[in-house]
């Protein structure tokens, strides 16, 4: 799918001395594992959360293969275990420089159909874990976070436009987008940046929730300026630099990684006609 | 066998880490070969990528055994 993405392999120094947590690995598709394969590769540190026993299994391995050993569980939905987890890593490392939080969940059930559809219960949830754990451990990860530190959230185009499906994970990365902007000001003076990589449709466990994924998958493949999808290792690489002193000057930000398909209003010409049926 | 099932066999082997033996065309992914859910979808997602198929939810959700996956994959390459 991500066809003609170019082979990054970027070994190098960037990250050396700085250890940083990554929040929301699933499994070896995830945009969050292409980060931190990235951040691994320039010598940074790193620690892992999961959510649940059926996640840290397949997290384990990942950590171990880039020499972690730090995986801890966190439900992001509970302050106490918040808490417990920053605790964990505060004891461990004292210290940390940055923070990549890569998770969202809504029902599946509300990833089809109509938006207006959203029940409340179904609403807050998402909203819950898809936006407000940002701040919630931002705040914890600020606590213990050197100057120079930067966090990265993930989000996605739904966010800014309406796309078929994804519903009330629009409205809640549209929130997340919002809390971005907000703790950028609020951390600001502590010299901590705070930014989001927008990237384009990528086939994880959690797009596969997605109603008609495959679809959007081929539709971002033949519409956008480079037509093609992007792959794991080019999100990784931009989450590198927005983790890196690369990015030192910037924050606030909602970085297109999505080969260029947000700024397009129409349809290519030439691409092919296709259908959800049969795509 | 056909190369499609030799080939399906290696990946759910591989995915589950389970003796070749155990992946017969009757088992179950779930109740024979100790899966849960999210390697079912894991493994409807490898078989995606190493056939070259798509396959969606609807057919997903009933590829529970090793002969299921086997049959879809057959029936998607023929047409």
């Amino acid at each position: 799918m991500s066809d003609g993405a170019p082979k990054i392999s970027a070994k190098g120094t960037l990250m050396k001395g700085k250890r940083g947590l990554v929040m929301g690995v699933a499994n070896d598709r995830s945009i969050a594992w292409g980060i931190a394969r990235a951040v691994a590769e320039q010598g940074g540190e790193l620690a892992f959360t999961y959510q649940g026993e059926a996640l840290g299994k397949r997290v384990r391995p990942l950590a171990e293969s880039v020499g972690s050993s730090l995986v801890l569980p966190c439900d992001v939905s509970d302050d106490a275990a918040i808490d417990e987890t920053f605790a964990a890593i505060e004891k461990e490392w004292g210290k940390i420089d940055f923070l990549v939080h890569a998770i969202g969940w809504a029902d599946k059930q509300f990833l089809r159909g109509r938006y207006v559809d959203t029940p409340r219960d179904a609403f807050l949830k998402a909203l819950d874990i898809s936006c407000y754990s940002f701040t919630a451990v931002a705040r914890r990860a600020a606590s213990i976070m050197n100057p120079g530190g930067s966090m990265l959230t993930l989000t996605y185009l739904g966010a800014e436009r309406v796309m078929p499906h994804y519903n009330v994970m629009g409205v809640a990365k549209a929130a997340l987008e919002a809390s971005v902007r907000y703790m950028a000001v609020d951390l600001g003076s502590d010299g901590i940046r705070v930014n989001g990589i927008s990237a384009g449709p990528v086939m994880t466990l959690a797009a596969n929730g997605i109603g008609d994924f495959r679809y959007i998958l081929k539709w971002n493949q033949y519409n956008s300026p480079l037509e093609r999808n992007v792959s794991l290792e080019e999100v990784g690489g931009a989450g590198l630099y927005m983790l890196s002193d690369l990015s030192g000057g910037v924050t606030g930000e909602i970085h297109h990684v999505d080969s260029g398909y947000h700024i397009v209003g129409m349809k290519n010409p030439t691409a092919p006609d296709i259908t959800v049926a049969g795509n | 066998m056909s190369e499609i099932a030799d080939k399906v066999k290696k990946i759910v082997v591989e995915h589950l880490g389970v003796d070749e033996s155990k992946v017969t065309p009757d088992a179950s992914f779930i109740d024979d070969l100790g899966a849960d859910s999210l390697d079912t979808v894991e493994l409807v997602m490898a078989f995606e990528e190493a056939f070259s198929v798509e396959i969606p939810e609807d057919a997903a959700e009933k590829i529970t055994t090793v002969k299921d996956a086997i049959d879809y994959i057959e029936k998607q390459k023929a047409a």
